[in-house]
C-alpha cells in the first residue's frame, strides 16, 4: 500500500515537472507550428545555470529560488535570441526551422559537456523544504509535494495569462488562425518571440526545480525531449489543459513503468501515444491534427 | 545534350574506376576503412533520401531502423546462428519494424511526421539502452568475425571495402531504377501535389508506405554492414545525433537528388574523421554545420553547385514549375 502511495506521489511530481516543460513546448508548437527541438536543451541549460548560480557571489548569497529565477530569465533571453536571429530568418519554412532547432540542441549539449564536464552535478534540496511529511504509514518528501504546488500555481498563472489578459487573447488568436490574427492587426511575429522566450524560461525553470530530484547530467536533454513530445502528441498541441492532463498521464506511466517493468519503461510510454495516434490524431484536447 | 550526356558518362566512368582501384591508390588501411564507412553511410543516406528527398517526409528516427537491423544481426550471431541466418533475420526484422514504423508515422505528414518519427527513434534508443536482457544495455554487443561468402574471407580491410562497394553500387542502381520507375514518379507526385494525386486516383498512403519500406530496406542493409564493420553495436548507434548526421548527409548533398546523399556522406564522414583527430567537439561542429547549411545553402551542395555550374557556362537554368496549391 505504502509502495503504491509513494509511487503515486512520485508520478504526480514528475507529471508536474513535465507540465512545466511541455506547456511552453505545446504553446510554441501551437503558435509557430514547429516542434522546438531545443526544448530539452533549454531544460538542461536551466538546470546547469541554476546549479552554478547557487552559492555566494561577491558577498551576496544566492539561494535556490533566486538561482532558479536567474536561470529562467537567462534562458528566456537565450530563447528570444534564437527566435529573433535564427528562426525569424526562416519564417514560412517550418522544416528548416525544425532542423535549425535540432542543430542548436547539439551545440548546447556539447557546450554543456565542455563547460560542466561529464560528471553529474547534484543540487541540494532548498533547506526550507527538506524533510518528510508523515501521512499514515507513508513518508513523503516535502520537496516533491512542493513541486506539485508549484506546477499547479504555474498552471493557474498560465491559464489566467492565456484566458484573462489581452496578450493571452492575442496568443489564442494566433494559435487558432495566424493569418486572420495578422489581418486584425495582431503582430504575430512579436508573439512568436514572446511565446518562445516564455516557453524557454519555463523549461529552464523546470530544469532547476527538477534538479534536486533528477540531478544534472549530460544527456538530460535527450531524456526530457521525447517526454515533452509524447505529452504534446498525447494532450494535443497548443492546449494548456492538454499539456496538463498529458503530463500527469505520462508522469504516471513513466513512474509506474519504471517501477514495474524497468527494462521496458521507455517502451510503455509508447502505448498511450500509439492509441492516441490511432484513435484521436489531434490529441486529447488539441484542435489541430499534427 | 548528347555531348553533355557523354561528359557525364565519362565522369561517372572515372569515378567508378577510382572506386574500384581505391585500395591500390589510397595510402594506408586507415583511409580504406574511412572509404568503407563512406560507402555504408552512403547506403543509409540513400535510404533516408527516399523519404526526406523524394517523398518530402523528413524522418528523424532513421537511426532506429538502422540500429534494429544492426542489433538483430549482433543478437543472432551472439545466439550462435551462422552469418547467412543472422543477415536474413536482420533483414526480416528490419522490414517488419519498418512496416510498423511506417504505419505509425504515416498518420501525419510534414511537421507531424518529424515529431512522430523523432519520438519513435527515441523510444527505440530507450529500448536499446534499457532492455538489458536483449541488448546488453550500455555495454553493447560485440560481434566476432565477418562472413566469408563463396570462400572469400571478408575479415581484411580491402575485402570489406569491396563488399561495401558492391552492395553500395547495387543500392545506387536500385535507387536509380526506383527514381525512374512509375512508383518513383508517383512518390514525387505525392510529395509535390498530394491532393491532386489523390484526385487522380493514386493511393497516396500506399505509395508512401512502399517508399518507407524501400527506405527501411536500404537502412537495414547499411545497418548490417555497420555492425560487421565495427564488430560492435551499442545504444549510441541509435541516438538522435546519428539520425541527424544522416539527415545532414542528405540535405547537405541535396535532398531529392540521386548522388547528393552520396556526396553528403563523403563530406560528413571525412569531416568527422579529420576533425575528430584534432578536436573532440564533433557534436558542436555537427550542429553548427547543420544550422549554417539550412540557413545559407538550403538546397544542398549538389543542386547548389549545379546551379553555379550552369551559371558559369551560361546555360539557361532548368525551369522549375511553381507549385500551385
Amino acid at each position: 500500500m505504502t509502495f503504491w502511495l509513494v509511487l503515486t506521489v512520485n508520478s504526480i511530481t514528475f507529471g508536474g515537472l513535465l507540465f512545466l516543460l511541455s506547456a511552453g513546448f505545446s504553446l510554441i508548437f501551437g503558435l509557430m507550428r514547429i516542434p522546438n527541438l531545443t526544448h530539452g536543451s533549454l531544460f538542461m541549460l536551466g538546470a546547469y545555470f541554476g546549479a552554478t548560480f547557487i552559492g555566494t557571489w561577491l558577498g551576496l548569497k544566492v539561494d535556490f529560488w533566486v538561482a532558479a529565477l536567474l536561470a529562467a530569465l537567462l534562458v528566456a533571453a537565450f530563447g528570444a535570441v534564437i527566435e529573433r536571429l535564427l528562426l525569424r530568418r526562416l519564417a514560412g519554412q517550418p522544416m528548416a526551422q525544425v532542423l535549425v532547432t535540432l542543430g542548436i540542441s547539439f551545440m548546447v549539449a556539447d557546450f554543456c559537456l565542455m563547460v560542466w564536464g561529464g560528471d553529474p552535478i547534484s543540487v541540494a534540496t532548498p533547506s526550507a523544504l527538506t524533510g518528510f511529511i508523515r501521512v499514515g504509514p507513508g513518508a513523503f518528501p516535502i520537496y516533491r509535494l512542493a513541486i506539485i504546488v508549484i506546477a499547479v500555481i504555474v498552471a493557474a498563472a498560465l491559464w489566467l495569462l492565456l484566458d484573462r489578459t489581452r496578450l493571452g487573447a492575442m496568443i489564442r488568436a494566433g494559435v487558432d488562425d495566424p493569418d486572420m490574427a495578422r489581418v486584425v492587426g495582431i503582430r504575430v511575429s512579436q508573439l512568436f518571440t514572446i511565446v518562445f522566450a516564455l516557453g524557454a524560461g519555463l523549461a529552464a525553470f523546470a530544469g532547476i526545480i527538477g534538479a534536486p530530484i533528477l540531478s544534472v547530467y549530460p544527456g538530460l536533454d535527450q531524456d526530457m525531449l521525447p517526454l515533452a513530445l509524447v505529452v504534446v502528441i498525447l494532450g494535443g498541441s497548443g492546449s494548456l489543459l492538454g499539456s496538463f492532463v498529458g503530463s500527469i498521464i505520462v508522469g504516471f506511466i513513466y513512474n509506474f513503468g519504471q517501477a514495474l517493468l524497468p527494462e521496458l519503461a521507455y517502451f510503455v510510454l509508447f502505448m498511450p501515444m500509439l492509441l492516441v495516434l490511432l484513435l484521436r490524431p489531434q490529441g486529447l484536447f488539441g484542435r489541430h491534427v499534427l | 545534350m548528347n555531348q553533355n550526356l557523354n561528359a557525364r558518362l565519362l565522369a561517372l566512368g572515372i569515378v567508378f574506376l577510382a572506386l574500384v582501384t581505391a585500395p591500390y591508390w589510397i595510402p594506408g588501411t586507415y583511409y580504406i576503412n574511412v572509404a568503407s564507412q563512406i560507402l555504408f553511410y552512403a547506403i543509409f543516406a540513400l535510404g533516408l533520401n527516399v523519404l526526406a528527398g523524394y517523398a518530402g517526409l523528413v524522418s528523424l528516427g532513421h537511426a532506429g531502423l538502422f540500429g534494429i537491423a544492426a542489433y538483430a544481426t549482433a543478437y543472432m550471431l551472439q545466439a550462435g546462428f551462422g552469418h547467412p541466418v543472422a543477415i536474413l533475420a536482420a533483414l526480416v526484422i528490419g522490414m517488419i519494424s519498418t512496416a510498423l514504423y511506417a504505419v505509425l508515422s504515416l498518420r501525419a505528414t510534414g511537421i507531424g511526421f518529424i515529431m512522430i518519427t523523432l519520438a519513435l527513434g527515441e523510444i527505440l534508443w530507450g529500448l536499446a539502452y534499457r532492455w538489458i536482457s536483449i541488448t546488453n544495455g550500455d555495454n553493447g554487443i560485440s560481434v566476432h568475425g565477418r562472413p566469408a561468402p563463396f570462400g572469400i574471407a571478408l575479415s581484411g580491410t580491402t575485402a570489406f571495402y569491396y563488399t561495401s562497394l558492391v552492395v553500395f553500387l547495387i543500392s545506387l542502381g536500385a535507387m536509380a531504377i526506383f527514381v525512374r520507375s512509375p512508383l518513383g514518379a508517383a512518390l514525387m507526385g505525392t510529395r509535390d501535389q498530394p491532393r491532386r494525386m489523390n484526385a487522380l486516383g493514386y493511393h497516396v498512403w500506399a505509395i508512401r508506405f512502399w517508399a518507407c519500406l524501400f527506405s527501411g530496406l536500404l537502412s537495414s542493409i547499411a545497418g548490417i554492414l555497420f555492425v560487421y564493420y565495427n564488430q560492435f553495436i551499442s545504444p549510441q548507434t541509435l541516438a538522435l545525433t546519428q539520425s541527424a548526421e544522416v539527415l545532414l548527409m542528405v540535405i547537405s548533398g541535396g535532398a531529392g537528388t540521386l548522388l547528393g546523399p552520396v556526396i553528403g556522406s563523403v563530406l560528413v564522414v571525412v569531416v568527422k574523421s579529420v576533425v575528430s583527430g584534432y578536436i573532440t567537439r564533433w557534436n558542436f561542429l555537427l550542429g553548427a554545420i547543420f544550422v549554417a547549411i539550412v540557413i545559407l545553402m538550403p538546397e544542398g551542395l549538389v543542386p547548389g553547385s549545379a546551379r553555379l555550374w550552369r551559371l558559369a557556362f551560361r546555360r539557361r537554368p532548368a525551369k522549375k514549375p511553381e507549385p500551385a496549391t
